[in-house]
């Protein structure tokens, strides 16, 4: 047996099929997988993310601490309550893990990383925070809550009581705050549609999330979660990179600030040996032509000789189509072939999101 | 619990049959099995005319979590295979004994019909299965 988050009766009792992931016992689907993703794309769904990790981060010296942290840069984050996603790199510039980190004042900042990377992010965190005297504190007290889709916002909004709604409502894309005590809301999600992230007490969670599904939140698992990050155009730690792999190979390059010049975060040195020797090998995005299902691990023909492999493939419910992510030669063209038992398939290779906001984003 | 319908007989591989009144064997896979598998989005299917020896790997279902083979239940040839499952692999999750078949079997050595289970059996083979 696995751990259990404070949700975990909620789960069994709807029928919740669960299975371990990164140690906890955790809803894959609770009947439909299909029809929980849909539901997500066209109304509102509720994940319990309690199993993710909440670290508080306070001191003096914490915006320095981040500064030489993260691969993105926490200047970024002029306002309060500003959200910033990041990869925390190893010298070598491998990705220890990808998180979301929030500006909440010049002393205190809120992360929350992924449950499979639990220990080995900690052991790193405390690590790095002894030259700057900053305390690190997990809140494995708290849990977590995703409530995703168009019409997400409303049906929260709707149960909350005036003084959260007061904080909650006026929120904007990728911000967060904390409303009466320890909850903390945020407009930011893993799913590509509009929503909240809800940190709150577990003793307040289960019957938040009961109040949710009274008002037609409908409970969706993690393997509607997974197809609509996919579909979303959003990375997963593990399969679409790791500690082998940098951010510029990994689709991520968005997300390095290399700005100011002097900032000399952990793996900058190792990213611009990379850039200047120019990269080998890029993620994209494989929207496959043939019939079939794309699946991890399938490997990818190039046209010009070269291979590469499907970090993260699935069957896309929104496009009916099977999509994936890829990691190809730098080289790769606008199409290639995907072996799929014995047989070559063809595929296109497009950019990723596939989709934003419930629409297509590529050409079918 | 799943459904298991006493006039089919069962394989340890989850692929149920229908002998048909012509002498061809109707495959399917379980209630169970598609339950396990989840929401089907592809089914490769066989030749028509194909030749399949018992336990011989001849068709695949596709769920969004997984490729899972579905194996001839005993040996014989193709004689059609369900064209529909092409654009509604679902109907495998809603009939699965009946608009969700896959193909059918001419028989090559029809008495392997009898190692296959019966309801009661296939049943028993679950429960100790699952724990």
């Amino acid at each position: 047996m696995g751990n259990k988050t404070p949700l975990y009766d909620e789960h069994v009792a709807a029928g919740g099929k669960l299975v371990d992931f990164a140690g906890w016992d955790m809803p894959i689907n609770y009947g439909s997988q299909i029809e929980e993703h849909h539901n997500v794309r066209n109304a509102a769904g509720m994940f319990d993310v309690s199993h993710m990790t909440v670290v508080d981060l306070t001191g003096e010296r914490v915006g320095d601490y981040l500064r030489h942290l993260l691969a993105n840069n926490v200047d970024r984050l002029k306002d309060s309550g500003k959200a910033l996603y990041s990869c925390m790199l190893n010298e070598s510039g491998g990705v220890i893990d990808d998180l979301i980190v929030y500006y909440l004042r010049d002393d205190f900042y809120r992360m929350v990383v992924n449950a499979g990377t639990h220990d080995k992010d900690m052991a790193w965190l405390e690590q790095q925070a002894a030259a700057f005297s900053v305390k690190v504190q997990e809140r494995p007290e708290l849990a977590m809550i995703a409530i995703q889709g168009p019409e997400a916002r409303a049906r929260v909004l709707a149960l909350l009581s005036e003084d959260v709604r007061a904080v909650a409502e006026p929120l904007k894309p990728f911000f967060g705050a904390f409303a009466g005590g320890d909850w903390f809301i945020a407009r930011t999600g893993y799913t590509g549609e509009d929503g909240f992230e809800i940190i709150l007490p577990a003793t307040d969670a289960v019957r938040f999330w009961q109040q949710l599904h009274a008002a037609g939140v409908r409970p969706t698992g993690l393997g509607a979660r997974d197809t609509l990050r996919l579909e979303a155009g959003m990375n997963l730690y593990g399969s679409d990179m790791d500690e082998t792999t940098s951010p510029l190979e990994s689709a991520l390059s968005w997300t390095v600030a290399w700005d100011p010049q002097e900032r000399d975060f952990i793996g900058r040195q190792a990213l611009e040996r990379q850039r200047e020797q120019g990269l080998s090998r890029k993620l994209v995005g494989l929207l496959l032509v043939d019939k079939g299902v794309l699946r991890n691990h399938q490997k990818v023909v190039v046209e010009n000789g070269g291979e590469g492999e499907i970090t993260s493939g699935s069957f896309s419910p929104t496009l009916q189509r099977a999509i994936a992510f890829a990691r190809v030669p730098a080289g790769t063209g606008e199409t290639c072939k995907v072996e799929i038992r014995g047989k070559l398939l063809s595929a296109r290779v497009v950019k990723p999101p596939f989709v934003r906001n419930g629409k297509a984003q590529i050409e079918l | 619990m799943s459904n298991i319908p006493v006039d089919l007989k069962y394989a340890k591989t989850h692929e149920w049959t229908r002998l048909n009144d012509d002498g061809s064997v109707t495959v399917g896979i379980s209630d169970n099995a598609q339950e396990q598998l989840g929401d089907m989005v592809f089914v490769e299917l066989p030749e028509p005319g194909q030749e399949v020896a018992a336990a011989e790997a001849c068709a695949v279902v596709e769920s969004v979590k997984a490729a899972s083979d579905v194996y001839a239940p005993i040996s014989g040839e193709v004689v059609e295979v369900n064209e529909g499952l092409t654009d509604s692999p679902e109907t495998v999750n809603q009939d699965a004994y009946g608009a969700g078949w896959i193909f059918r079997l001419q028989p090559s050595a029809a008495a392997e019909l009898e190692e296959l289970m019966d309801a009661e059996a296939y049943e028993v083979f679950l429960a100790s299965d699952t724990h």
